[in-house]
């Protein structure tokens, strides 16, 4: 009999499609995984730690090094959840509060695009993770165009945004929101609608409704689940009340189905910017808000539908210019913990289409 | 039409006017005709490479190399001059010297299986009478510099990356095989440059269209390209079997990745899309250029197909091999033999 044993394989933090510095190490029969245990923590930057010795309005860049692909997303969740800890959620002005909307949509086209992106790359699709790179940065050109920067917006403010749009971007945004459409059929061309790449997705990675709640599980990954959930939705914020959008829900929860549902998303969200961008009203674009905030003693907790789940920011103040306390509910931290569960038994190659189809980013897994 | 007849013709005139004997002439002949060889198929690859990445770079709207030489065209000698400067490392744990001659051996076995092709007529290095198994049997040896390599690196990744290689190579050079067996029978013959004599009126790829599928399908396999390049496995298995391996070394890894390719498309071009035979009587071209233009169609072909599709599955690929493909030569086998049968009972 020749003797056989489990190879134990370190997979990460350096390794090309754990999107990051994420580390997982695996015990493998033959090829299949028999264990996966989640390492995380290569990219802490304690963050939140970080948050206690600035003020408040000092933390919100930070908020890009959180989820690099969503920055405006993560702005957005933490400026509201200021706001509400001060009171001002109704003193936003309108032009503000549509202009963050946008936005925010902008970022989750550029998001889903790359998400799209990593996944045809994590399939060994190259030509495809092109396409997908092409159209997040025509998003992120717009965001550049307003903000002045790419990844890292720094353009929501407390109270409101820092820079007005003029009637060029909104007809720039025009343009992509007419281009868009197109792309997401060829990302339906090219990838999905790819026989092979159906084999290698679909029932790969299958969570169920009941794990995903267990797991906590949030934002298009619960939506691929069976879970109808969407926070944009079930308890509106900014004027997302306003805008008429389906949530789309599949059932089988298995790889394929994460990324169509963002498929899926994409098209919801041109939707959502092109009611928005229909009746932007005029008007100022920030609050007044005092130079130096300092917020009533207390706590709030505030959440949002981030492009990847429920982004929360748990703010604690103790009166002072600065948090007591700042805790980020992270929705990528929450959703890689399902990895070793759903990695179990699969083969080598799914558990990197597993892994690709949760989205995590690991500035916002270690913070 | 005949340039390098002619020259080669020349050339043994002038060597034998020096006053040197017959056999010695032979020798020397044979020398020179192979370096030339190699160096075509060399040069060749510069062609190749640059092909690679501006169609790769076409299909995925980015421009490709573009600054060193017209179009980029040199990026590729460029590259291989900085990787020869790179500093050659051995890992401390490896078994050095499999680990070292693995990647010449690789080399080695896509150079080899240039010697029986017929670029054109009587230009061939080695007019072998069993030329098609010589190529089938140089091709499996490819499997085991695969093998050494990912073995020897004594890493998990091309470890597993070897396994891969082995299981691949073994099922799909069966249909491989098989495929080309059609071929052969309606020739008559193992030998290329008869095997593509008999193509003067129809190329092989009319009667045996289906041998054609498989052979495309099971040599993209063998030559560990996309959508099957498993044994890389860049995004799971980093590299593969030659993850440890850098500079030089490495690179002839993918030299010999495309010397495989160019054999394996002169062989689709000589058993199934008639060599050199000009088609539709289209002779104002020399057989040789013609050869080489069904080639590069070919070669495009591969490249086409790597650009397009995600990687398949292992277990997948295993099973296309194993329950799709073989069946399916067999049966081809079958049916082509019964088809010689009858075409000999009707025409006596």
């Amino acid at each position: 009999m020749l003797k056989t044993q489990e190879l134990t394989l370190n997979l990460g933090p350096h390794h090309p499609s754990t999107h990051g510095v994420f580390r997982c190490v695996l015990n493998l029969d033959g090829e299949y995984i028999t264990k996966a245990v989640n390492h995380t923590g290569y990219l802490h930057r304690g963050l939140e730690k970080l948050a206690e010795s600035r003020t408040y309005t000092q933390f919100i860049p930070y908020n890009g090094r959180l989820d690099y692909c969503s920055g405006m997303l993560n702005e957005l969740t933490y400026v509201t959840a200021v706001e509400k800890l001060m009171g001002i959620t109704e003193e936003i002005p309108e032009r503000a509060e549509y202009i963050r909307v946008i936005m925010s949509e902008v970022q989750r086209l550029a998001n889903h695009a790359i998400y799209f992106a990593s996944m045809a790359l994590d399939t060994a699709g190259a030509t495809a993770w092109f396409y997908g790179f092409r159209d997040r940065e025509k998003c992120l050109d717009l965001i550049e165009m307003a903000s002045g920067q790419r990844m890292m917006p720094n353009y929501m403010r407390i109270g409101g945004v820092s820079d007005d749009l003029d009637e060029n971007w909104f007809k720039l945004l025009k343009e992509l929101v007419d281009y868009m459409p197109s792309a997401v059929d060829e990302y339906e061309g090219i990838l999905t609608g790819n026989e092979i790449f159906q084999a290698r997705t679909v029932g790969v990675g299958p969570v169920s409704k009941e794990m995903a709640l267990d797991y906590g599980i949030t934002g298009p990954n619960a939506r691929a689940s069976g879970i109808d959930t969407d926070l944009r939705r079930d308890e509106p914020y900014s004027v997302y009340d306003r805008f008429k959008f389906n949530v789309p829900v599949r059932k089988n929860g298995d790889s394929f189905d994460r990324v169509m549902i963002r498929i899926d998303e994409m098209r919801e969200s041109i939707k959502i910017i092109e009611q928005a961008m229909k009746d932007v009203p005029e008007g100022p674009i920030m609050a007044k808000v005092p130079k130096v905030l300092k917020p009533p003693v207390g706590e709030v907790y505030h959440r949002i539908e981030n492009a990847k789940g429920h982004l929360g920011f748990h703010l604690v103040s103790d009166g002072s210019t600065k948090p007591y306390r700042n805790h980020i509910y992270s929705p990528c931290f929450v959703n890689l913990g399902i990895f070793p569960e759903m990695a179990e038994g699969l083969h080598l190659m799914d558990a990197v289409v597993a892994l690709a189809s949760v989205d995590i980013v690991l500035g916002e897994v270690d913070r | 039409m005949q340039i390098f007849i002619d020259l080669a013709n020349w050339l043994r005139a002038w060597i034998l006017g020096m006053g040197i004997s017959t056999t010695a002439t032979e020798l020397i002949l044979t020398a020179v005709w192979t370096l030339v060889v190699i160096l075509f198929v060399l040069i060749n690859l510069i062609v190749l490479v640059w092909i690679e990445r501006k169609s790769s770079a076409f299909m995925q709207q980015r421009r490709g190399p573009n600054r060193l030489g017209p179009a980029g065209f040199l990026q590729f000698p460029v590259d291989i001059v900085k990787v020869l400067g790179k500093e050659d490392i051995t890992p401390a744990a490896a078994d050095k010297f499999i680990y070292k001659i693995a990647s010449t051996c690789a080399f080695v076995t896509a150079i080899v299986a240039i010697a029986v092709i017929p670029f054109g007529p009587g230009m061939v290095l080695e007019n072998l009478n069993i030329g098609i198994f010589y190529f089938i049997a140089i091709g499996s040896t490819a499997t085991l510099s695969l093998l050494m390599a990912g073995i020897a690196s004594n890493n998990k990744y091309s470890f597993i990356g070897g396994m891969r290689t082995v299981a691949q190579m073994i099922s799909y050079e069966i249909p491989m095989v098989f495929s080309l067996l059609g071929v052969v029978m309606l020739a008559g013959s193992l030998n290329l440059t008869d095997i593509v004599a008999s193509q003067k009126n129809m190329w092989f790829i009319v009667p045996q269209c289906i041998a054609f599928i498989i052979y495309f399908i099971s040599t993209v396999a063998e030559t560990n390209r996309g959508p099957f390049d498993l044994a890389e496995g860049e995004q799971e298995l980093v590299a593969g079997y030659f993850v440890e391996y850098g500079g030089i070394r490495w690179a002839i890894f993918m030299i010999a990745e495309y010397g495989n390719l160019v054999a394996v498309c002169a062989i689709a071009t000589i058993m199934f899309l008639g060599g050199w035979n000009a088609p539709f009587g289209l002779t104002f071209l020399p057989p040789f250029l013609w050869f080489m233009l069904k080639v590069y169609c070919m070669i495009f072909l591969f490249m086409w197909v790597k650009w397009t599709y995600p990687r398949i599955r292992i277990d997948h690929l295993m099973h296309f091999g194993w329950k799709f493909l073989i069946p399916v030569s067999l049966a081809n086998i079958v049916v082509t033999g019964i088809g010689i049968y009858v075409y000999r009972m009707i025409t006596g």
